[in-house]
């Protein structure tokens, strides 16, 4: 399979409410792919089916890790999921607000290393040799994303932007070969957002990521996107290149009266 | 069959003061997502409230079921007092705050009123006139089900009627079910969410004050400790039937009853307290949700 | 224009307080001779108090709500200067050798009244594991110390087991009960596991009281032998000084074990779960596993203290087992501060001589524990001394520091 994720058909009812309504979706390797819709469309609910915070309640999810063969994460727990290599960042920020930057970042380590109980008490030098380099990585990706000012000040304490901002530093820790990110551009400046931009370029050119992006900001999402879903109502209604997209008329029904619709145009 | 019968209505009876201090649970659950750790507490001030003020009243040459009225009216005025200024002192502060801080808070609170009694009372049981006794009833009732027996089922139905026709048709319990659902969107309504809150405390707090004189003039004996028991066990019949449901709140309170009942009188009598909070446990494990809530996916 | 404001809403205050208070404090009924007792000076006491309190409650909610980065950081001040190795250095030494010369300056009774605090230390340590660094609230934390104890006292009456066995032995059955129960609740969340963790310590507790033929009931059991000092025969006074410096070896090994535990991948877990629990899950962590551990580790804990109580007192019954004393390990990690060693340490120091030292605070101490709760969870929820992250030092990417 050359796509590295593949949803088909996938339900989602809350009681009566369908928020995803057989929705089929792919992600080639290195591809960065766009997923809009108006507010309620279903946007995070497909993400929280993704990375396992929902179980879905038909349909198939399928991921192909790096090595061996495709997988099926439907019901997989969600530390699975991100040992399968899916990290994502949340909509409503969810940063460990008591810990520092760095900690967080080293957090996303924690799947991909193995000290236990008695290497913590004992440290003998197989973690201490893990211990640093789980700094030593977390630190590089602060430089990465930019964010070394901060590398001991608590999460809580950042501004809004770079707190945006550590919720990816935290996905990429997790070394993922798909990154989902919920509204990363909610509530930043245009600088910012430029900043932002330049980033998810970055993560796709020099870390060959897979990139699903959820974003109301067109500008943002017509600039990276190589191919673009959108949903209205739970189900899909369209999907094609940012070019096909703009003209789109269901599309432009959907969006009709929304103030993102001048942006499309 | 006699036995059974006995054990039946023993059940029926302890579950129908179950479900009175149970609602208050649930009601502030509903609303706040707060397990309130000092509502067995309001039970117990209640039931020494109207101790204090029926050894008053007796010794003044009071007889009869007017004590009986006096006492639970000012056991309830206090129960309710006590349960709006513990809110306003414990848990409104830390609205905002994470999760575990109002349990806590909460946890604090049921120490202090505990010992609050304790110290200003006594640490000794001390015996509870049986009001309930002087209550006349006529002999077709009376010859199958002991008077104070009925007249807690009697009471607790009745107040279970009133309190769902008060939430269904009355302006306020469509304000408080609106809170309960969603407090944001009831703020942004125009309705006074603090108000709703401590309004829920205090109908709480009331329905908790008469089930502690009911039940203190049954058991005829009290003590500052009294609460913590009952409120755990509350607690459970809430959970079993589902926390945040009103009708779920009275069944948890029956079916808690009546397994009490019947274990002790069939099993033993020793583990009374074994077979509640079993089934709290048991329930928590295997239908979180209880046996009328329904299970909710949380919103991330 | 504020300060007339706060001064009338006191006094609305006070009267509601003089009302409340009314039945419970002024009047006493004697059931047996059939007399009131009218104690009219309480409800002075009562108004003027809680005058007094509202007044502070106000000053202080007002502090609270001006200050926030500022404020915070005049507060870590004393952390600050905590941390300055010229300062605490000297301190930590000046501590140590009280700590060696206490027993043979102070009474028996001191010394054993010491000992005693340093069990609750390991159990406020032991507990804020899993309160202070996993955020699961466990009310029933009693019940592993109470495993702990019973463990040696019955494999001491049934099979002449002696100390140093029984204290691996009650930890491991300790930190076994911990998983049993572990296991099943932890999908809760934080305010039901609250509940069925307390629901658990009471059943051990009614089954310990009830079940005479396994634990011998509310008499419970006597003559369980101190722990001998190889082979030795101690007097009662030299055995207090042995069981001392026997709690003080194994506090500063927790100490050690903990800290060591704070800050490694583990740890960082445990935080993270407090933090935010989905999002530890979504990076990556086993949440059962990490709480699990911490669970067990923490059981742990409460397990050697049992024996060492066991130990100590040469007598155990159910009585001591009781929720209160979970109520009273919780408030210690609450007021030391969650996740802060040094916090914790203090904290039991503090809530265990106070009360024995001073008459006040033995006679009010629950009543003054549970107000401490609330007013810590709305003043100051981070606690005396608030956990401190570690800092670690960049001065080149390469050059990162770890102690
Ligand atoms: N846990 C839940 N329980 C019940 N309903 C839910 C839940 N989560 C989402 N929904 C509903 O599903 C629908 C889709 O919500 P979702 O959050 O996925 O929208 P979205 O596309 O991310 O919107 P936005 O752009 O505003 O973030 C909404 O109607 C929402 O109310
Ligand atoms: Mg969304």
């Amino acid at each position: 399979m050359d796509n590295v994720l593949e949803v088909k058909n996938l339900t989602m009812n809350f009681g009566g409410i369908k928020a995803l309504d057989r929705v089929s979706l792919e992600i080639k390797k290195n591809q960065i792919v766009a997923l809009i819709g108006p507010n309620g469309a279903g946007k995070t609910t497909l993400f929280n089916c993704l990375t396992g915070i929902y179980t879905p309640n038909a349909g198939d999810i399928m991921v192909q890790p790096p090595q061996g063969k495709a997988r099926r994460i439907n019901g997989m727990k969600i530390n699975h999921i991100t040992e399968l290599g899916l990290a994502r960042t949340f909509q409503n920020i969810r940063l460990f607000g008591g810990m520092t930057v760095l900690e967080n970042v080293m957090i996303g380590r924690h799947c991909r290393t193995r000290a236990g109980i008695a290497g913590a008490i004992f440290r003998p030098n197989s973690t201490r040799t893990e211990e640093n380099d789980i700094v030593d990585q977390s630190y590089s990706i602060l430089e990465y994303i930019g964010l070394t000012m901060y590398v001991n000040d608590l999460a809580r304490n950042l501004p809004y932007g770079a707190q945006r901002r550590l919720e990816i530093a935290r996905a990429l820790a997790c070394d993922p070969q798909i990154l989902l990110l919920d509204e990363p551009a909610a509530g930043m400046n245009p600088q910012e957002t430029g900043e932002l931009e330049q980033l998810i370029v970055r993560l796709w050119r020099e870390r060959h990521l897979s990139v699903l992006l959820i974003e109301h900001d067109m500008k943002l999402v017509m600039n990276l996107a190589q191919n673009i879903f959108v949903l209205d109502y739970g189900e899909e209604i369209a999907r094609g290149t940012p070019q096909e997209i703009t003209q789109n008329p269901a599309v432009i029904k959907a969006y009709l009266g929304v103030e993102t619709n001048a942006e499309i145009n | 069959m006699n036995y059974f019968w006995d054990l039946f209505l023993g059940g029926i009876t302890r579950g129908s003061i179950y479900a009175l201090i149970a609602l208050g649970y649930t009601m502030v659950y509903g609303i706040l997502e707060l397990i309130n750790f000092a509502h067995g507490e309001i039970y117990m001030i209640g039931a020494f409230t109207a101790l204090i003020v029926a050894s008053v009243l007796t010794m003044h040459g009071l007889t009869g079921v007017a004590v009986l009225i006096l006492a639970t009216i000012v056991a309830v005025f206090y129960a309710a007092a006590y349960g709006f200024s513990v809110e306003k002192i414990a848990y409104k502060p830390l609205r905002q705050a994470p999760r575990l801080s109002p349990l806590i808070s909460a946890i604090g609170m049921s120490i202090f009123l505990q010992n609050y009694v304790l110290l200003a009372q006594t640490s000794d049981f001390l015996p509870f006139p049986n009001l309930l006794q002087d209550v006349l009833l006529p002999e077709a009732i009376s010859g199958w089900i002991a008077p104070s027996e009925f007249i807690i089922i009697f009471t607790a139905a009745v107040l279970m009627i009133g309190l769902t026709l008060i939430l269904k048709f009355t302006k306020m319990g469509k304000a408080m079910r609106a809170v309960a659902q969603d407090r944001e969107m009831a703020m942004l309504l125009g309705i006074n969410v603090n108000r709703i809150i401590s309004r829920t405390f205090i109908i709480g707090s009331a329905l908790a004050a008469i089930g502690g004189v009911l039940i203190a003039s049954h058991v005829g004996r009290i003590n500052f400790y009294i609460g913590f028991g009952a409120g755990i066990k509350a607690f459970t019949a809430a959970v079993l039937g589902g926390i945040g449901s009103i009708p779920g709140a009275m069944l948890g309170g029956l079916v808690l009853g009546l397994t009490e009942s019947f274990a002790t009188g069939y099993i033993s009598s020793d583990y009374e307290n074994v077979f509640a909070f079993a089934l709290l446990i048991l329930i928590l494990i295997f239908k979180p949700e209880g046996i009328l809530g329904r299970s909710s996916q949380q919103k991330v | 224009m504020k300060l007339a404001e706060e001064f009338k809403k006191s006094f609305f205050v006070a009267l509601w307080f003089m009302l409340l208070t009314f039945p419970i404090m002024v009047v006493q009924v004697n059931t047996i001779e059939n007399v009131v007792i009218w104690r009219w000076h309480n409800i002075i006491l009562s108004g003027l108090g809680s005058f007094l309190l509202s007044f502070c409650w106000q000053l202080f909610l007002r502090r609270k709500g001006h200050s926030t980065p500022a404020a915070q950081a005049s507060a870590s001040r004393l952390q600050h200067l905590m941390a300055e190795p010229r300062l605490y250095r000297p301190a930590l030494i000046i501590l140590a050798l009280f700590a060696l010369i206490f027993p043979f300056v102070f009474s028996h009774y001191q010394v054993n009244i010491m000992t005693t605090a340093l069990i609750y230390v390991m159990l406020g340590l032991g507990l804020n594991i899993e309160v202070g660094l996993a955020g699961l609230l466990d009310l029933g934390y009693v019940a592993f110390y109470a495993v702990g104890a019973y463990s040696y006292a019955l494999l001491n009456y049934h099979f002449g087991l002696g100390f140093w066995t029984a204290l691996p032995v009650g930890a491991l059955l300790a930190a076994f009960s911990g998983i049993l129960v572990g296991f099943p609740v932890l999908r809760l969340r934080g305010d039901y596991l609250a509940i069925v963790t307390l629901a658990f310590a009471e059943i051990i507790r009614l089954v310990l009281e009830n079940w005479n033929a396994f634990s011998f009931g509310p008499s419970g059991i006597s003559n369980i032998p101190r722990p001998g000092f190889f082979g030795m025969a101690l007097t009662p006074e030299q055995s207090a000084i042995y069981m001392y410096f026997l709690l003080i070896v194994l506090c500063l090994l927790t100490i050690f074990v903990i800290r060591r535990l704070q800050y490694s991948r583990i740890g960082r877990a445990w935080v993270a779960l407090r933090e935010d629990e989905l999002a530890c899950q979504a990076m990556g962590i086993d949440k059962t596993k990490a709480k699990l551990t911490a669970f067990a580790l923490g059981a742990t804990w409460a397990g050697m203290a049992g024996v060492l109580f066991a130990a100590k007192t040469t007598f155990i019954n159910p009585a001591s087992f009781t929720f209160l004393e979970s109520a009273m390990i919780l408030a210690i990690v609450v007021l030391g501060g969650m996740g802060s060693i040094p916090g914790v340490i203090i904290a039991a120091l503090a809530l265990i001589l106070l009360p024995e030292y001073l008459r006040v605070f033995s006679d009010y101490r629950m009543i003054l524990f549970g107000a401490a709760l609330i007013m810590m969870m709305i003043f100051r929820p981070q606690g005396i001394l608030a956990d401190m992250r570690k800092k670690y030092e960049f001065h080149k990417m390469k050059d990162s520091r770890i102690n």
